[in-house]
């Protein structure tokens, strides 16, 4: 909906005016610690090494409840889901310190923009950190309570396994919204949290997409993993052969690339137009004719008989991890085209604001600047602006008045700076008084000359 | 601008880095050490039950570390960069590469921890068990050196020495805070595993079984050895602690009438070491005389110890959150001046009111409530300004010229607090906010839901 209109408002008005209508933060002044370049080449890297991981660890959650439910009816299915559990785990706190990296890489080359996104998501944001905590504990719960949590007890295991599942599940959503948000500055100002934040864009065409590869990822991994030669099926999954499970995951892969033939063109149609470039689609196309491709080798290592299968794997990973690389490249390639406009204009703010800076550093120095010059010394009454927060002439305010002051000091001004210098706590109504040491003697002296003239002056009536 | 009222920004951040550092400081640093020593020691006595010992305490901190431990440190990034992202994007810019070592040395140390507890059975005999104990020696290392590390920024934070002026990396990691501080965050790290080993020591051996005694009076000793090394790293750390900011403690514990706490504070303090000190004397001696459940007690003892240097050390580096380069609102040290001039809403990026006028005082006094006050107070939550200003003024309605006042000098009678980044007009702007807060009980509930914004007036020309 309000894609839409800002669309019509760019029909109407122009992309400049469009532009304009985006907050523009002001970088932080200080050099990016290397080349731009390298820094966004890290980040999309280190980023898909980091994704691989989230891929097997929510893969492999989803799996092993799915496996387990299905145990009930066929029993060596259990088995399987508590191997696919065993795997989680480990994947899970891989896929958490591989995060780091991009998010540093993130934050460097995308500062303004990723921090505006986090702060207007604050709270989804923020609430990862206790979400994904519990996910990780029910995950190791689920996996260390296997085997003793049976009989009356499964339907409880079922159901820590499927809550572990449903958060991991929910995350990835909030990490989305923010990776999407960060691209559309023109629309931050109609965002009023996470789930309004979710109408910009398209999280949800994105975030089907993220599922479906997750699940391809994780049964084409698992097949090699059990399909392997010398991973002991008989021992561990009693009532699957290799050849079985290698078949079992290269179906549930396949059907999993099949169903990007729908997310994916879908994503597309639904990205905002900002950011598409020629170079976007011919990557995209590229893309669309390799996923065809993983589909043909699939169903031929699916038909294969026995002795022959597991041959076309090493082709399918490689033809995969090229996707996954192509698809990485994109995301980059529409990220730059979106922020191009937005990020000029922060460069520009941030230069003018230096500029800024330094020249009214430089005027004050020369003592040019009116406002900031003090005309002439230090004066008491001036000075006095120190005391005024609490002590006022005839009424008490955080601090005895002048008026009692006056009574206590009348012919000694430098009991006042001593006091002033070094204070006791004397009256229990009030907190103590804070040095003033720093100011010096004979500022002080200024200032209680200034308050014992003052009241003598004011014709305030002194009580004795 | 983000921002929780009532709970408050600096609270979220305390909390989640306060847990993160309960879990690293005893369940990491400290523990693999004190864990591969119990492994070792029952492989040369040849003694099963200190292996299994070993082998049980890992597997809670395998879990502890690689869910909550792991999660808060990611949890450091994020609630740093919702509520000071100036301040911690400055820093990693500064910091980039050492974060980014330390990020490998950490992906190093989940490898280790996940192997060094996976493979413990597997490793279990012969040269395995010696390359498994060798395992434990390398994690160790490892997970010292994300201290190591991270030490270097949080020592820079509080005294930048040398970089405000040279801006180079090396005066920015060798500034002068580091060392002492990574000594004595080694040794208290080392200490407080001890007291964490001996209360997990109760729930996985036997009462009256012989390992109990012995791993007891074992860890005991482990306490007493680090204690030397501990109380001369404090010494170290202390010296190294500039003048002013040791000032900042007392007056600032001062003015919020806390002269009387702060000396029952540090008794409490002495106290608690000194409790540490005794128990782990009686275990030394008399392992048999310790109870059971008793153990939590110099653990608690520890954390709150260890929570208590944490909140010391994040009160004195104020007002900065860079030692004379960042104020702790993100507010750099030489922007001031402009801000002065021009005021800061005029500068913002995600404000409503940019000119201030007699209609919008109020509204535009709110935002500058949230671009500058709101980093550290709420409005009527945890260390909020209505109960600041009620301590001083009362319940009367508080004098405006007397909050004028206070805002021009506040960081000169309370040194831990910055400067007042705006232009008269929004000082003024802002003491009507604040008049206003005393009665009306506003309450800032959502800020990222609830904002407006106007086109910055200054910096860019149109097109």
């Amino acid at each position: 909906m309000m894609r839409k209109l800002s669309i019509l408002t760019i029909s109407l008005l122009g992309l400049a005016s469009f532009i304009q209508a985006a907050p523009i933060p002001r970088d932080i002044d200080l050099p990016l610690p290397l080349d731009e370049w390298t820094l966004k080449f890290l980040l999309v890297i280190l980023f898909l090494a980091h994704i691989f991981f989230i891929n097997l660890m929510l893969g492999g959650a989803v799996l092993s409840v799915i496996f387990e439910m299905v145990g009930r009816k066929f029993p060596h299915y259990d088995a399987l889901g508590k191997k696919i559990s065993e795997t989680v785990t480990v994947n899970k706190s891989i896929a958490v310190v591989l995060g780091v990296g991009p998010l540093l890489c993130i934050n460097l080359a995308y500062t303004t923009h990723f921090y505006s996104a986090n702060a207007l998501t604050g709270l989804a944001w923020i609430s990862v950190i206790p979400l994904v905590i519990i996910a990780f504990l029910l995950a190791y719960l689920h996996k260390y309570t296997w085997d003793k949590w049976t009989g009356e007890k499964k339907p409880t295991h079922i159901l820590v396994g499927l809550s572990a599942a449903l958060i991991f599940l929910f995350v990835p959503l909030i990490f989305l919204a923010n990776i999407n948000l960060m691209l559309f500055p023109a629309d931050w100002q109609g965002v009023r949290g996470f789930f309004s934040s979710l109408r910009v864009g398209n999280v949800f065409p994105r975030y089907f997409h993220f599922l479906t590869a997750s699940l391809a990822v994780t049964s084409l991994i698992l097949a090699w993993w059990y399909g392997r030669k010398k991973y002991p099926v008989e021992k561990f999954l009693p009532g699957f052969t290799h050849e079985g499970l290698r078949r079992l995951f290269y179906r549930l892969t396949f059907y999993a690339t099949a169903a990007q033939l729908v997310f994916g063109p879908l994503l597309l149609f639904t990205l905002p137009y900002e950011g598409i470039t020629t170079w976007l689609l011919i990557i995209v196309g590229l893309v669309i004719i390799l996923a065809i491709g993983i589909l043909h080798l699939l169903r031929r290592e699916i038909k294969v008989p026995n002795e022959k299968i597991g041959r076309m794997f090493i082709p399918v990973l490689l033809t995969l991890t090229l996707v996954v690389l192509l698809m990485g490249t994109a995301r980059h390639l529409y990220r730059e085209a979106c922020l191009v406009e937005h990020t000029r204009l922060i460069a520009d703010r941030s230069q003018s604001f230096q500029a800024n800076v330094i020249g009214t550093q430089m005027r004050l120095a020369a003592g040019l600047d009116a406002g900031a010059a003090v005309g002439g010394g230090p004066t008491g009454e001036k000075l006095f602006i120190n005391c005024a927060a609490c002590h006022a002439l005839n009424k008490v305010l955080a601090a005895p008045s002048l008026v009692e002051v006056y009574s206590l000091y009348k012919d000694n001004p430098e009991g006042i700076v001593t006091w002033a210098k070094n204070p006791g706590k004397k009256r229990p109504e009030f907190a103590p008084m804070p040095s003033f040491a720093h100011l010096g003697d004979e500022k002080l002296r200024l200032v209680a000359d200034y308050i014992l003239e003052m009241v003598s002056g004011s014709g305030v009536s002194i009580l004795e | 601008m983000f921002f929780i009222d009532f709970f408050g920004n600096r609270l979220l951040i305390a909390v989640i880095g306060s847990i993160h550092v309960f879990i690293n400081h005893p369940l990491a640093v400290g523990a693999y050490p004190l864990v591969t020593l119990m492994e070792w020691w029952g492989y040369r006595t040849k003694n099963p039950d200190w292996d299994n010992l070993a082998h049980r305490i890992t597997f809670f901190l395998f879990v502890v570390t690689t869910s909550v431990g792991a999660l808060t440190g990611v949890g450091i990034w994020f609630s740093t960069a919702l509520i000071a992202p100036f301040g911690i994007g400055s820093l990693l810019r500064v910091f980039f590469w050492a974060w980014f070592t330390e990020w490998i040395v950490f992906v190093s140390e989940v490898l280790l921890i996940m192997a060094y507890y996976l493979l413990w059975k597997k490793w279990g005999a012969g040269i395995h068990k010696k390359l498994h104990i060798g395992l434990g020696a390398v994690l160790s290392i490892f997970s010292w050196f994300t201290m190591v590390i991270i030490v270097a920024v949080l020592g820079f934070m509080m005294g930048s020495g040398t970089w405000p002026q040279d801006q180079s990396f090396l005066s920015a990691v060798f500034n002068p805070l580091y060392l002492p501080q990574l000594a004595f965050r080694t040794t208290y790290a080392l200490i407080t595993a001890g007291l964490c080993a001996w209360f997990l020591i109760f729930f996985f051996t036997k009462k009256g079984t012989e390992i109990r005694q012995k791993a007891v009076r074992f860890v005991a000793r482990w306490i007493l050895a680090w204690f030397v090394p501990f109380a001369l790293a404090s010494l170290w750390y202390w010296q190294r602690i500039p003048e002013d900011m040791k000032a900042n403690l007392n007056v600032g514990l001062l003015t919020q009438r806390f002269m009387q706490w702060h000396e029952t504070l540090a008794v409490l303090m002495l106290f608690a070491l000194g409790a540490i000190i005794i128990v782990a004397l009686i275990g030394a001696i008399r392992p048999r005389m310790i109870p059971g459940l008793v153990l939590i007690i110099p653990f608690a003892l520890g954390l709150w110890l260890l929570g208590h240097f944490e909140r010391v050390r994040e009160f004195i580096r104020k007002p900065y959150v860079i030692a004379d380069y960042m104020y702790s609102n993100g507010v750099k040290v030489s922007d001031l001046p402009v801000y002065q001039r021009d005021g800061i809403l005029a500068h913002a990026a995600f404000v409503e009111n940019r000119q201030i006028t007699s209609e919008n005082m109020l509204a535009a006094g709110r935002d500058v409530f949230l671009v500058t006050c709101s980093r550290c107070h709420t409005t009527a939550g945890l260390n909020s300004v209505r109960t600041k200003f009620a301590t001083m003024y009362g319940n009367e309605p508080w004098d405006k010229n007397a909050l004028l006042a206070f805002l021009a000098t506040m960081h000169t009678s309370r040194t831990f607090m910055p400067p007042f980044p705006g232009n008269d007009k929004e000082a003024e702007a802002l003491t009507t906010y604040l008049k206003n807060l005393q009665f009306d009980h506003e309450f800032i509930i959502d800020a990222q839901a609830d904002w407006k914004i106007s086109s910055p007036a200054t910096g860019i020309a149109p097109r």
